[in-house]
C-alpha cells in the first residue's frame, strides 16, 4: 500500500490554487477605489510556500499518487522548484512595474499563479490525459496573458496568434496521446513504456511519438514550429515575456523528458536523429534571424529559438547525462532568461516606447545598475565562463560530445560563436555614448524599486551560483535523470529509497 | 613560509577581483576609484614578486602549485602553479596594471568605476590564464579575459569604439568554439582536464591518430587568433586604433603565444611538430608583411598594430623552430616585447591626449618642444628595434641565431629582413614625430611634456630595457627551467600507472 496521502503528492499545486483562487476572491471583493498592489504579494508569498512545500516533497518517498496519475520525485522536485522560483520572479516584476491604475490587477496575479498550477502540474503527471489538461490550464492562462496590454493593437494580436496556434498544437498532442492509447490501450505512461516495444501496431507507436513531439516542440519554440515566438514576445508585457520564455518552456522540456527518456525509451534511434536535425535547425533558424532583429524583444524571441536548440542538443546525451545536462540547461537559461527580461521591463517601462536596440544606448550612463546587468545578462546568454549560461552549454554540449554527435556540439558551439555577434550589438549598445538628443528622448531615469531589485537579485544570484558553483543544481539535475532513467517499474511501488545519492 | 607559498597564486587572482568590487562599490569622488584600482594593482604586483623570490631554481616541473576538487562532475579542480615558462609572465602582468592604470590616471574621466572595476577584472582573467594547470579552469579565464577588454574598448574607443569591440569579440570568441569541443572530446577520451595527467596520456599515445590531431589544430587555431599569427590579424589594426592605452598593452601577443607553448606545443608535441612548418612559414609571413605594412601607415596606432603583428610573429618563428635556444629566446622576447610595447603605448597615449590626433604628419619637430617625450620614445624604439645593450637584441639574437642553427637558413634571413624594416619604420616614425621642421600643430598648440605620474612609470620602464639588455641571465636562469622539451619532465611511467592514474580520474567521477 502507498503510505503517503495523496494529496501531499500534490501539495505544491494545492499551496498555489488556493493562492489563485484567494487572490481572486479578494480581488472581487475589495472595493474598486482600492489598490490592488497588495493581492501581488498575496501571490508571491504563496509561490514562495508551494516552493517551500516541493522542497519538503523531498523527503517522500518516490512514488505515485492519485491511482498513478502523479509521480513526486527528484525530478519533478527540480521542475517545480525551478518553475516556481521563475513565477515568483514575474510577480515581483510585475509588482513595481503594473501601472498603478490599470484594472484587472487582481486578475493578472491570480492569472500567473494558475499558470503555475498547470506548469507544476504538467512536470509531475504520468498519465498522460492529466497531462494534456495540466497543459491546457498553463495554456489558456499565458494565452490571456499574451494579450493583456488591450488597448495597444499588438497585444490582442499576440493573444490570438498564441491561441491559434497553440490550439493546433495542443491538438496535434492530443491526437497523438490517442495514438498511443490506440497502440497501447492505456495511457499511463510507465505503462506505454512497457507495452510500447511489444506493441503490434509499431506504426501507431511511431505516429504517436512524431504527433507528440510535434505537440511538445511548439511549446518549447523549437524550429520548425517556432513562428509564433517573436510576434508573442513583441506584444506581450514585459513581465509576461519574461514567465512564459522561461516557465511554460521548462514545463514543456520535463514533459519531453519525460515522453522520450521514460514513454518511448525504446525508440531512442528514432528519436535521436530527429532531435538532432531539429536542434540543428532552432540554433541556426534562431540565430541568423536574430541576427538582423532590431527590436529588442524579437531578438530576444530569435534568441529563445536558438537556446531551445541548445537545449535539445544535450539528447543526443546518453540516458542520464542527457537529461541532467537538459535539466541544468532548462535552469541556467530560466535564470539569465528571466534576469535579461527583468532588465528590459524596467529600461523600457510598461507601455515600451522606445523598443529597439538603439534605444538601449548609453544605459549604462543613464542608470549604472541597470546597464551594468543587461551587460551581465548577455554575457551570461553569450556563455562566458563563470556565469550560468557556460556551465548549461558545456554540460549539453558534453552530453552531446559523449552521445558521439561532436559535429552537433561543434555546430552548436560556432552558433553560439554567431549569437555573441547579436548579445554583444545590444551589449555594446549599452555601454555605448548617447547624443544630447538621444539622452533628451530617452525620458527620465528608470528606477528600481524594492520588488524589482529583489527580482533581480534573485536572477543574478542564480546565474552566478550556477556559474561558479553548479555542483548542487547538478547533483539534483541528476538524481532526477535517474528516476526518469530507472526502467519503469509497477505503478504504485515505491521506485527506490528517498534521495538515494547518484550511483557512482 | 610554506602557507605564503601555497596561498599566494590564490592571493594574486582575488586580490584585483577584491579590488574590483571595491571600487565598484566606492563613491565616484576624489580620484577615488584611481587610487583603490592603483593600490589592489600594487599590492598584486607585490604579491606576484613573491613568486621570483621564493621560486627553487633547481627543480622542475610546477611550484606553488594547489589542486582542489571545484566541480565533481565534470572533474574540474582548481589546479593552479607556476614553473620556469610562466613565472616571469605572472610577473609581468602584474608589473603592467600599475603602469596601465597610472597611464590612464587623467585619460579616463568619466565612468571611472566602470573602467578600473573591469580593468581589475581583467587582470585576475589574465593571471588565471597564465596560472591555470586545469584546463577548464583555464579555459574559464581565457574567456573571461574577452569581456572586460570588449566592453571597455566599446566604450572608451576613439572614434568607433563598438565596431573594433566586435570585431575584438568575434574574432577571438568563435575560434574558442572548436577549441571548447577539443577540450570536451579529451575529457570524454580520458576523463581528466588536468594538465599533466593529459600530458602523460597523450604522450603514451592512447588515442586514435587522426582525432587528435584535429584536436592538436582545434587548440593552434584559438591561440593563433589570439597571438595573431597570418592571416588572422583582421582584427589588430581596428583594436590597437580603439582600445585604451591601458588596453592595448595586454591586448596582443602574451596570452596567445604563452598558450601556444603550454598547450599546444606542451600537450601535443609530435603534433604541433608536424603542423610546425606551415606556422613556420606563416610567421615569416607575418613578419615581413606586418614590417612593410608598418612601413606605410599613415597612423601611428596602426603602425603600433602592424608593427606587433610583425614582431608576434618573430616569436611564433621561435616557438615553432622548436629548438630550446628558440623558447628561452621566445619568452625572453614575450617579455620584452610587453615592456616596451607598454612604453611606446603610453609615450603615444599621451601624445594622443595632448593633440587628439594619431595621424602621422600632423607632427613635426616636437622634440625641441617635448624633450623628456622625445628621449624616451627614442629609447624605447631602440629597444623595440633590438639595439645591442637594450632587451630587444637579447631575444632577437636568441630567436635568429636558434632559427639559423636549428631550423633553415633561408627563413633566418628572411626574418632578418623583417627585422631591419623594422628599423626603418620605427626610426622613420621618431623622425617623422620628433624631429624634422615644426609642424603647424606643434606650433599652435603649448606643449605639455610628460608629468611627473607618467615619468615615475616610464623610466622604471627604460631602465628595465636597459637591465633586460645587460643580464638576461637574471631571467633567462629561471625561464630554462621552464622550457625543457615536455618529453623530458614526464617521468617515465610504465602503462599500468597511466592505467591507474585514468582509473584515478575515473573513480573521482
Amino acid at each position: 500500500m502507498n503510505p503517503v496521502p495523496d494529496i501531499f503528492r500534490i501539495l505544491p499545486e494545492v499551496i498555489l490554487t488556493v493562492t489563485g483562487v484567494a487572490v481572486m476572491l479578494i480581488d472581487a471583493s475589495l472595493p474598486p477605489d482600492w489598490a490592488r498592489r497588495p493581492l501581488g504579494w498575496v501571490a508571491a508569498l504563496g509561490t514562495t510556500l508551494a516552493l517551500w512545500a516541493s522542497l519538503w516533497q523531498l523527503s517522500l518517498p518516490v512514488g505515485t499518487g492519485f491511482y498513478s496519475t502523479i509521480e513526486t520525485s527528484p525530478f519533478t522536485v527540480f521542475f517545480h522548484v525551478l518553475i516556481c522560483g521563475i513565477v515568483l520572479v514575474a510577480l515581483l516584476l510585475s509588482l513595481d512595474t503594473l501601472p498603478e491604475d490599470s484594472h484587472h490587477q487582481g486578475e493578472f496575479y491570480a492569472l500567473i499563479v494558475f499558470g503555475a498550477v498547470g506548469m507544476c502540474l504538467l512536470t509531475g503527471a504520468v498519465e498522460l490525459l492529466l497531462v494534456f489538461i495540466a497543459l491546457e490550464i498553463s495554456s489558456i492562462s499565458t494565452y490571456i496573458l499574451a494579450g493583456y496590454r488591450k488597448d495597444t493593437p499588438r497585444g490582442p494580436e499576440a493573444a490570438i496568434k498564441y491561441f491559434l496556434l497553440g490550439s493546433f498544437a495542443t491538438g496535434f498532442l492530443l491526437y497523438g496521446i490517442a495514438l498511443a492509447f490506440g497502440a497501447t490501450g492505456t495511457t499511463q505512461i510507465y505503462e506505454i513504456a512497457r507495452l510500447a516495444p511489444t506493441a503490434e501496431n509499431h506504426g501507431l507507436v511511431l505516429a504517436a511519438l512524431a504527433l507528440m513531439l510535434v505537440g511538445i516542440l511548439f511549446k518549447v519554440s523549437a524550429a520548425p514550429f517556432h513562428v509564433w515566438t517573436p510576434d508573442v514576445y513583441e506584444g506581450s508585457p514585459s513581465p509576461v515575456v519574461a514567465l512564459m520564455s522561461t516557465a511554460p518552456k521548462a514545463a514543456a522540456f520535463a514533459l519531453l523528458l519525460r515522453v522520450l527518456y521514460e514513454m518511448f525509451p525504446s525508440l531512442h534511434a528514432t528519436w535521436t536523429p530527429l532531435l538532432w536535425v531539429v536542434a540543428v535547425l532552432s540554433m541556426t533558424v534562431g540565430n541568423l534571424a536574430a541576427l538582423r532583429q532590431e527590436n529588442v524583444k524579437r531578438m530576444m524571441a530569435y534568441s529563445s529559438i536558438a537556446h531551445a536548440g541548445y537545449l535539445l542538443a544535450a539528447f543526443a546525451g546518453f540516458g542520464s547525462s542527457g537529461i541532467a545536462a537538459a535539466s541544468f540547461y532548462t535552469a541556467a537559461y530560466a535564470a539569465m532568461n528571466v534576469g535579461i527580461f527583468a532588465v528590459i521591463t524596467v529600461a523600457s517601462g510598461y507601455d515600451e516606447k522606445r523598443p529597439l536596440v538603439n534605444d538601449f544606448r548609453g544605459l549604462i550612463y543613464r542608470s549604472p545598475l541597470l546597464g551594468s546587468l543587461l551587460i551581465f545578462f548577455l554575457v551570461s546568454l553569450v556563455g562566458i565562463p563563470f556565469t550560468g549560461g557556460f556551465f548549461g552549454k558545456f554540460y549539453s554540449f558534453t552530453a552531446a560530445v559523449g552521445g558521439g554527435a561532436i559535429w552537433l556540439a561543434l555546430i552548436g558551439l560556432l552558433n553560439s560563436g554567431l549569437a555573441a555577434a547579436y548579445y554583444l550589438r545590444l551589449a555594446l549598445a549599452a555601454a555605448q555614448h548617447q547624443t544630447a538628443k538621444e539622452a533628451k528622448d530617452a525620458g527620465p531615469t528608470p528606477q528600481v524599486g524594492i520588488a524589482v531589485g529583489a527580482a533581480l537579485l534573485l536572477a543574478v544570484a542564480a546565474t552566478l551560483i550556477l556559474g561558479i558553483v553548479p555542483g548542487e543544481v547538478l547533483r539534483a539535475a541528476e538524481a532526477g535523470a535517474h528516476v526518469l532513467e530507472a526502467p519503469p517499474v509497477q505503478t504504485t511501488v515505491l521506485v527506490g529509497p528517498v534521495l538515494s545519492p547518484p550511483a557512482p | 613560509m610554506n602557507e605564503i607559498n601555497q596561498s599566494i597564486l590564490t592571493l594574486i587572482l582575488l586580490v584585483p577581483l577584491a579590488g574590483a568590487v571595491l571600487v565598484a562599490l566606492a563613491p565616484d569622488r576624489f580620484k577615488l576609484p584611481n587610487w583603490i584600482a592603483l593600490l589592489t594593482a600594487l599590492v598584486a604586483f607585490g604579491l606576484t614578486l613573491h613568486l621570483p623570490a621564493h621560486f627553487l631554481l633547481g627543480r622542475g616541473g610546477f611550484q606553488f602549485e594547489v589542486n582542489r576538487p571545484w566541480i565533481e562532475n565534470p572533474v574540474i579542480h582548481y589546479h593552479v602553479g607556476v614553473d620556469g615558462l610562466s613565472l616571469w609572465l605572472v610577473v609581468l602582468t602584474g608589473l603592467l596594471a600599475p603602469i596601465g592604470i597610472v597611464a590612464s590616471w587623467n585619460a579616463i574621466k568619466e565612468r571611472r568605476k566602470v573602467f578600473y572595476s573591469l580593468f581589475l577584472v581583467q587582470q585576475t582573467a589574465m593571471f588565471g590564464v597564465f596560472i591555470s594547470l586545469d584546463l577548464m579552469v583555464y579555459y574559464g579565464f581565457w574567456e573571461l579575459s574577452l569581456v572586460p577588454m570588449a566592453i571597455l574598448i566599446a566604450m572608451y574607443g576613439r572614434k568607433d569604439g563598438p565596431k573594433a569591440a566586435m570585431k575584438f569579440f568575434l574574432f577571438t570568441f568563435i575560434p574558442s568554439a572548436p577549441l571548447l569541443v577539443a577540450l570536451i572530446w579529451l575529457y570524454i577520451q580520458t576523463g581528466s582536464f588536468d594538465f599533466t595527467t593529459l600530458q602523460i596520456l597523450i604522450a603514451h599515445g592512447s588515442f586514435p591518430a587522426g582525432a587528435i590531431y584535429w584536436v592538436a589544430l582545434a587548440f593552434l587555431f584559438a591561440f593563433a587568433v589570439k597571438v595573431p599569427v597570418f592571416p588572422l590579424h583582421g582584427w589588430v589594426a581596428d583594436t590597437f586604433s580603439e582600445a585604451p592605452v591601458a588596453l592595448a598593452m595586454v591586448v596582443a601577443g602574451k596570452l596567445g603565444l604563452y598558450s601556444m607553448l603550454r598547450f599546444h606545443i606542451g600537450l601535443f608535441p609530435e603534433q604541433a611538430r608536424a603542423v610546425a612548418p606551415w606556422v613556420i612559414g606563416l610567421a615569416v609571413v607575418g613578419i615581413l608583411y606586418g614590417a612593410c605594412l608598418a612601413l606605410v601607415q599613415r597612423d601611428f596606432w596602426r603602425l603600433m598594430a602592424f608593427a606587433a603583428l610583425s614582431h608576434l610573429s618573430l616569436i611564433t618563428l621561435a616557438i615553432y623552430g622548436m629548438t630550446l635556444t628558440g623558447w628561452d629566446g621566445a619568452v625572453y622576447q614575450i617579455l620584452n616585447h610587453a615592456v616596451v610595447d607598454g612604453a611606446l603605448f603610453i609615450l603615444l597615449g599621451a601624445l594622443y591626449d595632448q593633440y587628439a590626433t594619431s595621424q602621422i604628419n600632423a607632427y613635426g619637430g616636437l622634440a625641441a618642444k617635448l624633450p623628456r617625450t622625445a628621449t624616451l620614445f627614442v629609447i624605447s624604439a631602440l629597444a623595440m628595434i633590438g639595439l645591442p645593450m637594450l632587451g630587444g637584441f637579447v631575444g632577437e639574437f636568441m630567436i635568429l641565431s636558434s632559427t639559423f642553427s636549428g631550423v633553415s637558413k633561408s627563413w633566418t634571413v628572411a626574418a632578418a629582413l623583417g627585422v631591419i624594416l623594422g628599423a626603418a619604420y620605427m626610426l622613420w616614425l621618431v623622425q617623422r614625430l620628433f624631429y624634422g621642421p615644426e609642424s603647424q600643430m606643434a606650433t599652435s598648440k603649448p606643449p605639455h611634456d610628460l608629468k611627473v605620474g607618467q615619468l615615475v612609470v616610464l623610466w622604471p620602464l627604460a631602465v628595465l630595457m636597459l637591465v633586460m639588455g645587460l643580464a638576461p641571465s637574471l631571467w633567462l636562469a629561471s625561464i630554462q627551467t621552464g622550457v625543457h622539451p615536455p618529453q623530458s619532465r614526464i617521468p617515465n611511467l610504465s602503462p599500468q600507472s597511466v592505467l591507474s592514474i585514468s582509473s584515478l580520474g575515473e573513480a573521482q567521477r
